[in-house]
């Protein structure tokens, strides 16, 4: 359920990174949690997004919720096909439904990112608490 | 991002184990661990416009008004004309203050002519049975019957056909806004055929300890038509297709029946009750805002809250969504009077960005018009 080539954040995105590439989108959890995704807002190619700063949106029928860059860098592709199918989010959240990829500028910024089994362990202690 | 907050203590219906066995994601809805959504809000909104769905709303409260005098008391805290109904009818109304704003929207039914059941809002039932109960200078017996109640929802046009398998009750018999008292697999129900979706249906008043048992028999009757259990998240998406008000957001305690074009509850001529004097001024005058109807045309969903831009006139929106049937981008708003009519196009405020709009008629969605 959770590759693991990705490396994951406590608010519930993942990164894939290849070279200093870093493909960024949202967890199953979240997607899960989030139910059906009906809108994307996601910042232009060549904006910068800013490491634990807000990048774009996803809504679902019954919240808005943002979502967090993991590093920062420049914003080199953005996913169009998500504006007319947004729902890729909830079908294929670590592949299709991927949101923007980033040209990485500091490569410590992934150190504290999560492998997979933290991620795991991470959501069923959430899970717990709730 | 932001998914999930940690439950305080919450009330439970009778139903909770069902739910949380069945994968329901919970939430807390003013204080209930409620079902949002079971399959998914869009799912479970198509079913109940195409097919039949259920829904738990017993966290709906109950207030019983009983004695000789019982109508009395009804007529004085409520705005519809309650001594209209006859017994097994039922109607939707509003208990107002003196300022002719809601305390609560609720509906009325008259088991008696000296017995009403009052069902009210799962989040004002303490504020609605103090209220009722401060007001009751008629020596009328007033008790929150809320805990000898659950309620389920069957909504939809195979509902007659679901709910039918269950009863000998003749479901087709039962107008819109009328019940009866029979049985639904043995267990003594109020069958009331009223609803929260815009489509038909009935919701039951069953003792709690049979709710189980009957959630189960409703969704093995309903299999054939491709039944769906349903969360409050279906429930808000289709009453707001429907434009059906929802307290906190619609109306409240600083909104008129006039103002949320509900002037129809408000039966100026039946005598005095709360509210009247100030509704009859606003009646007179004519109301300065009122609720109005949008559908986005730019890309961007209007949300609870967002500010509503009309030139220099501003309101905000009430409640907005996605509508799954639909498939627009809907949403209800409090607007100045002058400053829109159908067709209009308005500007909503979607975080620093402004998203046009048209206002539109209300309700967005009606069954006959299907």
């Amino acid at each position: 359920m959770y590759p693991q080539e990705l490396r994951y954040t406590k608010e519930h995105e993942w990164v894939r990174v290849d070279g200093d590439t870093a493909t960024v989108g949202i967890t199953d959890h979240a997607q899960d949690q989030l139910g059906d995704i009906v809108f994307v807002e996601l910042p232009k190619a060549g904006a910068r997004v800013q490491s634990m700063q807000s990048f774009g949106t996803v809504e679902s029928v019954k919240a808005v919720s943002d979502i967090y860059a993991p590093m920062s860098g420049k914003v080199t592709e953005i996913n169009e096909s998500l504006m007319d199918e947004p729902e890729k989010l909830n079908s294929d959240p670590h592949g299709a439904g991927w949101l923007i990829k980033v040209q990485v500028e500091d490569q410590t910024e992934l150190a504290s990112l999560m492998p997979s089994d933290k991620y795991l362990a991470y959501i069923e202690a959430e899970r717990e608490s709730s | 991002m932001n998914v999930s907050a940690p439950l305080a203590t919450l009330r439970k219906t009778a139903l909770n184990d069902v739910h949380r066995q069945s994968g329901a994601r919970m939430v807390d809805f003013s204080g209930w661990d409620m079902p949002v959504e079971y399959s998914g809000i869009i799912d479970e909104h198509l079913a109940v416009r195409r097919s039949v769905g259920l829904f738990d709303v017993s966290h709906l409260g109950e207030v019983e008004v009983r004695s000789p005098h019982a109508l009395e008391l009804v007529e004085h805290v409520t705005s519809n004309h309650a001594a209209r109904l006859q017994d097994g009818q039922a109607h939707y109304s509003a208990l107002l203050y003196p300022s002719g704003t809601f305390v609560d929207d609720i509906l009325v039914y008259r088991l008696a002519v000296d017995h009403y059941l009052l069902c009210v809002n799962a989040s004002n039932q303490e504020k609605d049975y103090d209220w009722i109960v401060s007001e009751n200078s008629f020596d009328a017996e007033v008790e929150c019957t809320s805990d000898r109640y659950a309620q389920l929802a069957i909504q939809g046009p195979r509902a007659v056909e679901t709910l039918g398998k269950l009863t000998g009750t003749d479901l087709t018999a039962i107008r819109g806004y009328w019940f009866v008292h029979g049985e639904v697999l043995g267990a003594p129900a109020i069958i009331s055929r009223t609803g929260y979706t815009g489509e038909d249906g009935f919701e039951i008043y069953v003792p709690p300890e049979e709710g189980d048992r009957l959630w189960k028999a409703i969704l093995e009757a309903g299999r054939e038509f491709g039944i769906l259990p349903c969360g409050l998240g279906a429930r808000n998406t289709l009453r707001l297709e429907s434009a059906m008000s929802l307290y906190g957001h619609e109306i409240d305690d600083s909104i008129t029946p006039y103002e949320a074009r509900l002037g129809w509850i408000v039966k100026l001529d039946k005598g005095d009750f709360i509210g009247r004097d100030a509704l009859v001024k606003q009646h007179a005058e004519g109301v300065e805002r009122r609720l109005v109807g949008l559908e986005m045309r730019g890309r961007g969903i209007a949300r609870d809250g967002y500010t509503v831009h009309r030139g220099e006139a501003q309101g905000w929106v009430t409640s907005g969504s996605p509508a799954p049937f639909l498939q627009q981008n809907i949403a209800i708003c409090m607007l100045p009077v002058a400053a829109h009519k159908i067709g209009d196009t308005v500007e909503v405020e979607v975080r620093q960005r402004r998203v046009k709009a048209e206002v539109v008629k209300l309700p967005f969605y009606s069954r006959k018009q299907k």
